[in-house]
């Protein structure tokens, strides 16, 4: 089946449970699609030949109990995988194997997955649109020579482009949501501690969280049901049942509020979002809930509250990075000081190094006031404006990005513009609370557009019902012309 | 150097100074498993046998607290008679260094787990109570291994990761005493309370040594040095006596004193300053985001405090009233927990009187000359006990007990079996006595009658010839019993 | 803020970073700009604000005191790009 990759991750799960379908039929579809594309750049590696022997053991004996009964599935690059290169989208890592599996992966394959390959992204996560990749840039499938979004671009792109089901990203100012709303996908990022982070290459620890990005609402409660759980091996790891989300999905959001928070509607914001914006409330109206206008005040100031707190932290997580007990060592060097100065500053690309920077310094004698403890002041107060509303409303609507995908290169040289793509998402990581961001339609250079739906802690079944319900009366269509096949 | 007066001083050219000194002793906790992770913490295993994937800081490796290592940490600020704080917090210690693989340490910084406290040190001049600053809980860094290889450094990191408490005194040590004094007492505190085996030949028990010096009836404290990681008393108090001096040296020709963190070189017997200064001080501390605050349950702060033994300053009063000890002997039959519970066991049932005495005698003298501990000697606490039952009940002779000890101490044989197979016990049957005596006094009539008309000193000469004609075997308390009476 | 380039060398010190010239008046630039951004938040007033301790309203979980790691010293070391059977090995420190 030619369509096979066109098919949704639940539908080919089904497939493969009535036995119409055998994996290593889908594994073969998929690995097609990936060896066709000449353009995309989103696979850092491909674990084609792997895949393939894997599905083939799988069709012996399969496991149809599961809830990814024979599904190949290709992954962030963050995520580490025992035995296959894991790179972190950094030289630091470029011959990196780790030997153990990270806990969300392991999730997935015990639910009967098995790797299809790792994707690009930002280097250590660091980036809105994959161009800081030791690996080179990714493509937005949209259209070539656009970004497709970050840091979990190289996500973002091969799901749009069919070359993986569905997919798992990381979100620490928008990284999943922000490429979804550029590639005309779904990500979801979970209430912080939901997902287990042990084997997830760490960037911010408070604010890193890993999440589904895929085609629709319902794969990406399968996703979610399958990734979740309590990990007694992450302190930050929240200790609850685990819940059925694709079982309960439904679209029935009657009487559930919405709240519409007034300082999201910013100065200069592309009139298409606008209209968007107004669209979702409107179909949210008309499928029974209720409109409420809200309030997040502090809201402007959750950016540059991130960029203190996620460098600072970044800073302490990446000083591991030393050439001394796995990764890249520089060559150059008489001592150990210089030994070490070297490998990082070859190892590490300039994003990394800014942010480093950043954080070295905010955490510095004499300015940890000024800046460490001011940041996580505001950010306790972002913390209760959300407290706050969710009083009121169950769910607040907001666009995803405050424009649509940008030309690779546009935007390189200026990171406080760089940083800007991140405006809506930044407060809910923030905040620790789960969003997710649903395609909406499409701006007038018929670029898709996300809309972005926050949610109280551990509500991810409402986030998901009132998203499912809200994907139906959009119907979003995105037919891509495959030019990367060419 | 200093007259061992009231006062410890440094007598410079210009006048006399006073040392103040503040210790932050590193103590190892006594655990199976490390404070973030599982791997095991005994001593002397082969190099990275006891690492983990977090030890090692590979990346996404996660911290997970032991719980032990909190309540160890519990029962040693109660030792120290320290407040407990319920709200703590863990701070990450962020700098580079080989055997720091994770790039920076989880320590604690403005929330430790204890607050202040006091210990009371038992000096010759009389006691003095020393101020504990705080302690709080941190992970030990691995080994680096400088002098197999010219060029590189070999790092092994079965320490990485080991939970160690950090003491911090206040400013209140005054002389190389004094801080002996505060280490041996922390030490036997630790060790009664089992929270740290002290080892310091094993590295368990290490400090940074903080040294400034001002004149004579200054209050205002002076710059200090820090001189780091000094891992032997002997060491700390000559690192202290050559940085006291070096300061007022600097002092007295005008010069002020860096503060900077030197070495103590053991070969050169002086300190020197760390060539990896300036930056080092900035640590960059924030509170670790991979773990929570911790608050400590009410319950369980009673519960540990309910569960605490008996402590060395308790024992020791308890000993005086109890047991009518002095002072001085109390102090040191409890300076070392396995010495009291030697010394109560033998006094279970044995005289308390002989006891003390023969253990702070001739068993010391046994263990200092076979350097070991009281735990190792052949002369366990129930043959002790034997002796001086055997001495008691008259069976033999407070002189040929010692020579039953001198085999004891190199055999560890039964005192009972010894004395039978070498025919040790006391001749005390008064008639068989009664017969040498007879035969002493016929033998030397003349100096009988002497001592008959005034002679006294006589009657050691008497005792002695019975002596030697039993074989040094006959009990001495019935020899002058009889004596005296045949002497009428 | 602006920040110059001597603050960029203290920093790139401390991060353990080398940089040449040209890159640090780059990033004495970057920083500069990226901190004019964040001094926005000299705006709020956070006298009375407690800063977020946790975002997550659980205690400390611990672990029992267990060994159940370590003694996979070949896994320790198989990634090192120096070591031989027993350690790691890195260039000669100077203390």
């Amino acid at each position: 089946m030619s369509e096979l990759t066109k098919k949704s991750l639940t539908e080919i799960a089904n497939l493969i449970k009535k036995k119409e379908i055998k994996s290593e039929e889908v594994t073969q579809s998929f690995i097609k699609n990936i060896e066709k594309d000449k353009k995309l750049n989103s696979f850092i590696t491909k674990c084609s030949e792997s895949a393939l022997k894997k599905a083939k053991d799988f069709d012996k004996k399969p496991k149809l109990d599961n809830l990814l009964p024979g599904i190949p599935i290709a992954v962030k690059d963050l995520f580490c995988t025992s035995g296959v290169k894991t790179t972190a989208g950094s030289k630091m890592l470029e011959n990196f194997i780790p030997n153990y599996e990270s806990t969300i992966t392991n999730n997935l394959w015990n639910e009967g997955a098995f790797l299809l390959g790792k994707l690009n992204c930002d280097e250590y996560a660091m980036g809105s649109s994959n161009e800081t990749s030791y690996f080179g840039n990714v493509m937005n499938p949209i259209a070539e020579n656009t970004v497709p979004g970050g840091s979990s671009g190289g996500s973002a792109s091969a799901l749009a482009a069919d070359l993986t089901p569905a997919t798992i990203g990381t979100d620490t100012g928008g990284s999943i949501r922000q490429p979804a709303s550029f590639t005309g996908t779904v990500g979801l990022k979970p209430t912080y501690g939901l997902c287990s982070r042990w084997g997830i290459v760490a960037f911010a620890s408070s604010l890193d969280q890993a999440g589904p990005m895929t085609r629709n609402v319902e794969d990406c409660a399968l996703m979610l049901e399958a990734m979740a759980g309590f990990d007694e091996k992450d302190s930050t790891s929240i200790n609850k049942k685990k819940e059925n989300y694709s079982k309960n999905l439904t679209d029935k959001i009657k009487g559930l509020k919405i709240g519409i928070p007034k300082e999201y509607r910013v100065e200069g914001m592309p009139k298409e979002i606008d209209k968007l914006w107004e669209n979702g409330k409107k179909i949210l109206k008309d499928s029974g809930a209720e409109i409420v206008d809200i309030s997040l005040p502090n809201t402007k100031y959750a950016l540059p509250a991130y960029y203190i707190v996620a460098p600072a932290e970044a800073s302490s997580n990446l000083a591991r990075y030393d050439g001394v007990k796995y990764g890249f060592r520089s060559s150059k060097g008489n001592n150990l000081i210089e030994m070490y100065e070297n490998t990082r500053s070859e190892g590490f690309g300039d994003e990394v190094k800014r942010r480093i920077l950043i954080g070295t310094y905010v955490l510095s004698s004499g300015y940890y006031d000024a800046y460490y403890l001011k940041a996580q002041k505001v950010r306790q107060l972002i913390k209760n404006d959300f407290d706050q509303a969710f009083k009121k409303v169950d769910t607040i609507l907001t666009p995803s990005t405050p424009s649509s995908a940008f030309k690779i290169g546009e935007k390189k040289d200026d990171p406080i513009s760089m940083y800007l793509n991140d405006i809506f998402t930044v407060p809910v990581n923030l905040a620790g609370i789960p969003a997710i961001s649903i395609p909406a339609g499409h701006d007038n250079n018929k670029f898709p557009l996300g809309l972005q739906l926050i949610g109280k802690p551990l509500d991810e079944q409402k986030l998901l019902n009132i998203a499912f319900a809200a994907e139906k009366k959009i119907n979003f269509k995105q037919t891509l012309n495959r030019w990367w096949e060419k | 150097m200093s007259e061992k007066s009231e006062k410890y001083l440094i007598s410079g050219e210009k006048g006399k100074w006073e040392v103040v000194i503040g210790l932050e002793v590193h103590a190892q906790v006594t655990s199976n498993s490390k404070l973030f992770s599982g791997s095991s913490t005994k001593f002397g295993a082969e190099p990275n046998t006891q690492v983990s994937l977090i030890d090692s800081a590979f990346p996404g490796m996660l911290p997970v607290i032991n719980e032990y290592c909190i309540q160890q940490a519990v029962k040693t600020g109660l030792g120290l008679n320290a407040k407990i704080n319920p709200y703590s917090v863990f701070d990450r210690k962020n700098y580079f260094y080989a055997d720091l693989p994770q790039g920076y340490q989880i320590s604690q910084y403005k929330n430790p787990i204890v607050g202040e406290g006091e210990i009371t040190l038992d000096l010759p001049t009389g006691s003095k109570k020393v101020g504990i600053e705080r302690l709080h809980l941190e992970q030990d860094a691995g080994k680096s291994i400088h002098d197999l290889d010219p060029s590189s450094t070999f790092v092994d990191l079965n320490r990485s990761g080991v939970a160690l408490m950090e003491i911090v005194s206040k400013p209140d040590l005054r002389s190389p005493d004094e801080v002996n004094a505060y280490v041996k007492k922390l030490r036997s505190i630790m060790r009664y309370l089992g929270t740290c085996d002290g080892n310091m030949q094993e590295g368990s028990l290490r400090a940074d040594v903080n040294v400034s010096v001002r004149k004579e009836g200054d209050t205002k404290l002076g710059t200090r040095c820090e001189i780091k990681n000094v891992n032997s008393i002997k060491f700390m108090q000559m690192a202290i006596i050559y940085e006291a001096k070096r300061q007022v040296e600097l002092l007295e020709s005008g010069k002020s004193i860096d503060q900077e963190t030197r070495l103590f070189d053991t070969k050169k017997n002086e300190t020197r300053s760390m060539r990896s200064k300036e930056d080092a001080h900035d640590y960059r501390y924030f509170p670790d985001p991979d773990l929570l605050p911790l608050n400590l349950d009410k319950k369980l702060i009673e519960k540990i405090k309910k569960d605490l033994p008996e402590l060395p300053d308790e024992k020791k009063e308890r000993f005086i009233k109890e047991h009518s000890l002095t002072p001085y002997e109390a102090n040191v039959l409890v300076s070392e927990k396995e010495i009291s519970n030697y010394f109560e066991e033998v006094i279970k049932t044995s005289d308390k009187k002989l006891a003390k005495n023969w253990i702070m005698g001739d068993l010391f003298a046994s263990l200092n000359e076979k350097n070991i501990s009281i735990s190792e000697s052949p002369v366990t606490a129930k043959k002790m006990a034997q002796l001086i039952d055997s001495i008691s009940s008259g069976v033999i002779s407070g002189r040929t007990a010692k020579e039953v000890f001198e085999i004891m101490k190199e055999t560890g044989e039964d005192p009972k079996k010894i004395i039978e197979s070498k025919g040790l016990q006391q001749k005390s049957d008064p008639k068989e006595l009664e017969k040498i005596i007879d035969k002493i006094l016929s033998d030397n009539q003349d100096k009988a009658e002497q001592y008959k008309s005034g002679k006294d000193k006589l009657f050691g000469f008497f005792v002695g010839q019975v002596m030697k004609e039993s074989g040094g075997k006959a009990n001495p308390q019935l020899v002058n019993e009889i004596l005296k009476k045949k002497l009428k | 803020m602006s920040i110059d380039k001597d603050k960029i060398k203290h920093i790139s010190k401390l991060a353990r970073i080398s940089l040449d010239a040209k890159k640090t008046d780059t990033l004495a630039k970057d920083l500069s700009s990226i901190f004019k951004f964040i001094e926005q938040l000299n705006e709020l007033n956070t006298d009375k604000t407690e800063p977020l301790s946790s975002i997550l309203n659980e205690p400390l979980r611990s672990r029992g005191d267990v060994v159940n790691d370590g003694k996979i010293r070949e896994k320790i070391l198989e990634n090192s790009p120096q070591k031989n059977e027993e350690f790691f090995v890195v260039p000669k420190v100077i203390e």
